[in-house]
């Protein structure tokens, strides 16, 4: 028996075989030789096996990613209105996707949520990345504060968002007492009718549940950087902000990459802590593309247009992605 | 002069490090109040009467303590059946997430079978998707095949935000396992699937425990395909009866959401609080390789 089996020459030879025998003749062999245990004949069992195994998982995943974005497609060229079944399900041509440039929602939206997605992803990354660098230092209880700020990320959104509505409420909300304590203006002020407090609330809720992520992640990528090169930095004299910027930094390159894909992601197909904070509102002010997509579907169950804006998100979300893999590309 | 600057230097000297070090407390203790402010606001508003809320008389320090909201959301909102229908579907995605990834991973780790990079890099891909755009077509199949408000529906969508994960952590743990292992017992006469089952899945054990905790973790919180996919009371899950109680009275009675909240929060809180290491490790694993 070969020591490791994903030796390229066993790999190519049983490559060969199974090419060349094809079906029942290739099973049949299979199955005399499997007394011997040789190694071909392993592998080759080893492989059906292997597909036996993986099938499920995979046609799984296939069925409720793959196939609806497929679905999608196909909806977005057609008429699919569970309310209006007058207006058929005929092809419709390019429609949708006109409805998405024609009217107001889709880039009125398509601003809110740049808005949102830059201006929580850097809070989040700055803060997040403080919250790394104070954790990477060893200290008594440093458990108990890890385990503190790891509790926000395992709460439900739902959870996060209505203590965030709650903290704001212009009756019974922290905020209000404090500033109705400290008589300082702003006490029974409703948050919630301004369209840049409700953002900042928005932001707040979110930030205040994605930040442990991000810094756990941040924290694993200084967890790996060698000692010996701030001992080296040490030695040359370099002081704790320049060692921060020259090494720590380009060496945590990688995670903050991660974390950055990950949280602008997050970010841009934001929805269910719109929904339960803001609902959108006022007005339409806080709403983003993934509540309009929401909308699309459950709301008005016009799936053709609905179909649209998915699309264009999925097609954003990899430009996105794209955009981020290329920018880690040239130091790597 | 020199004694001056001599002495200058000692107290900048002596004095630095303390100040930095009280520096790094406060910042710790910031970090740690932020995080549990906005929880200790939910506990205190929580055991209130509705007669202080009303009266704008909340404070830091409640006045005296009540379970009347912890009663009140039991007797009068039926919280217990949202609950447990949580409890039900949260454990469901779990086991079936195990079930799918656990032979999944092995094969992607040890079988060595064709097109493995390719059915990684679609796992992965998977990951990212945006559920927002997997709830219309969903809908649209679930409503021909009447998984609308079944625990079914939810359980088998949540696989969206369950699976990718698992799969990527339990084929990093599998391709950790020393190939020894299953090799001596295959040389023993046993198969592979019997390799997997008595030995891969025993030493395993604690990375799969791992990815269940996670599983659970992220089948608790949904929000966004409860919402989408449940429209009547009597199949809401927990979240989604929370937002409910806010929106169904003319009035929002804070200390009944709250007293939700708590209930709601307690399961997770008491899994991070037990296996903190386990779940940090677990997302770590899963985003840094």
């Amino acid at each position: 028996m070969p020591a490791d089996s994903r030796q390229p020459g066993h790999a190519a030879i049983a490559t060969a075989d199974d090419r060349g025998r094809p079906g029942t003749s290739a099973r049949g062999l299979a199955g005399a030789r499997r007394t011997r245990r040789s190694s071909g004949a392993r592998r080759r069992a080893d492989r059906s096996v292997g597909y036996l195994l993986v099938a499920p998982a995979v046609i799984a995943l296939l069925a409720i990613t793959g196939f609806p974005l497929v679905y999608n497609l196909w909806n977005s060229f057609h008429t699919v209105q569970l309310a209006d079944p007058g207006a058929g399900h005929g092809f419709s041509g390019i429609t949708n996707y006109k409805e998405l440039f024609d009217e107001p929602g889709f880039s009125a939206d398509l601003g809110h949520t740049l808005l949102f997605t830059v201006v929580s992803v850097t809070f989040e990354i700055v803060v997040g990345l403080a919250l790394a660098v104070v954790l990477n230092k060893k200290f008594k209880g440093r458990g108990i504060v890890r385990a503190a700020i790891l509790i926000p990320w395992a709460v439900p959104t739902v959870v996060s968002a209505m203590l965030w509505k709650t903290m704001v409420d212009p009756q019974d909300g922290l905020v209000n007492y404090v500033l109705r304590t400290l008589h300082l203006p702003g006490a029974g002020v409703t948050w919630s009718a301004n369209a840049w407090a409700s953002w900042a609330v928005v932001i707040a809720a979110d930030a205040w549940k994605t930040i442990p992520l991000v810094a756990i992640i941040l924290l694993a990528g200084l967890q790996i950087i060698p000692s010996d090169v701030y001992e080296a930095a040490e030695v040359d004299g370099a002081g704790s902000w320049r060692t921060f910027w020259k090494i720590t930094l380009p060496l945590l390159k990688p995670a903050l990459m991660v974390a950055l894909i990950f949280r602008t992601l997050g970010a841009f197909l934001v929805f269910d802590v719109i929904y339960i904070l803001t609902g959108g509102g006022p007005g339409s002010s806080t709403e983003t593309l993934g509540y309009l997509n929401w909308k699309a579907f459950i709301v008005n169950s016009d799936f053709g247009y609905g179909g649209a804006i998915s699309v264009a998100l999925v097609v954003l979300s990899l430009i996105i992605a794209f955009a981020y893999t290329r920018l880690l590309k040239p130091s790597t | 002069m020199a004694m001056a600057t001599k002495g200058a230097l000692y107290r900048y000297r002596h004095w630095r490090p303390r100040l930095n070090r009280a520096g790094f407390i406060a910042v710790n203790c910031l970090f740690v109040i932020s995080a549990l402010v906005p929880f200790y606001w939910m506990l205190t508003t929580s055991v209130e009467t509705t007669q202080e809320l009303n009266a704008g008389a909340t404070s830091i320090f409640p006045h005296r303590l009540t379970s009347q909201a912890y009663t009140q959301i039991f007797s009068e909102a039926d919280f217990a059946r949202p609950l447990l229908n949580s409890m039900i579907i949260a454990l469901g995605t779990t086991a079936l997430t195990l079930v799918l990834a656990t032979p999944a991973s092995y094969a992607l780790a040890r079988l060595n079978i064709r097109g493995r990079a390719a059915v990684l890099g679609f796992v992965l891909l998977a990951g990212f998707f945006p559920i927002i755009a997997m709830v219309g077509p969903l809908f649209l199949v679930y409503r021909r095949i009447a998984l609308l408000n079944s625990y079914q529906g939810l359980i088998i969508a949540y696989l969206i935000y369950t699976l990718p994960l698992a799969i990527w952590l339990l084929t990093n743990y599998f391709g950790q396992i020393p190939k020894e292992l299953d090799e001596s017992a295959m040389v023993d006469g046993a198969s592979r699937l019997r390799a997997l089952w008595r030995i891969i899945i025993p030493i395993a054990a604690p990375s799969i425990f791992t990815a269940g905790i996670i599983s659970f973790i992220l089948a608790w919180n949904d929000f966004t395909l409860a919402l989408s996919f449940e429209n009547q009371p009597g199949s809401y899950t927990a979240p989604l009866a929370i937002v409910n109680l806010g929106q169904s009275q003319y009035q929002v009675f804070y200390n009944q959401i709250d007293a939700a909240v708590v209930v709601v929060t307690l399961p997770v809180a008491l899994i991070v609080l037990l296996a903190q290491r386990r779940i940090i490790s677990g997302l770590t694993t899963g985003a840094l390789k």
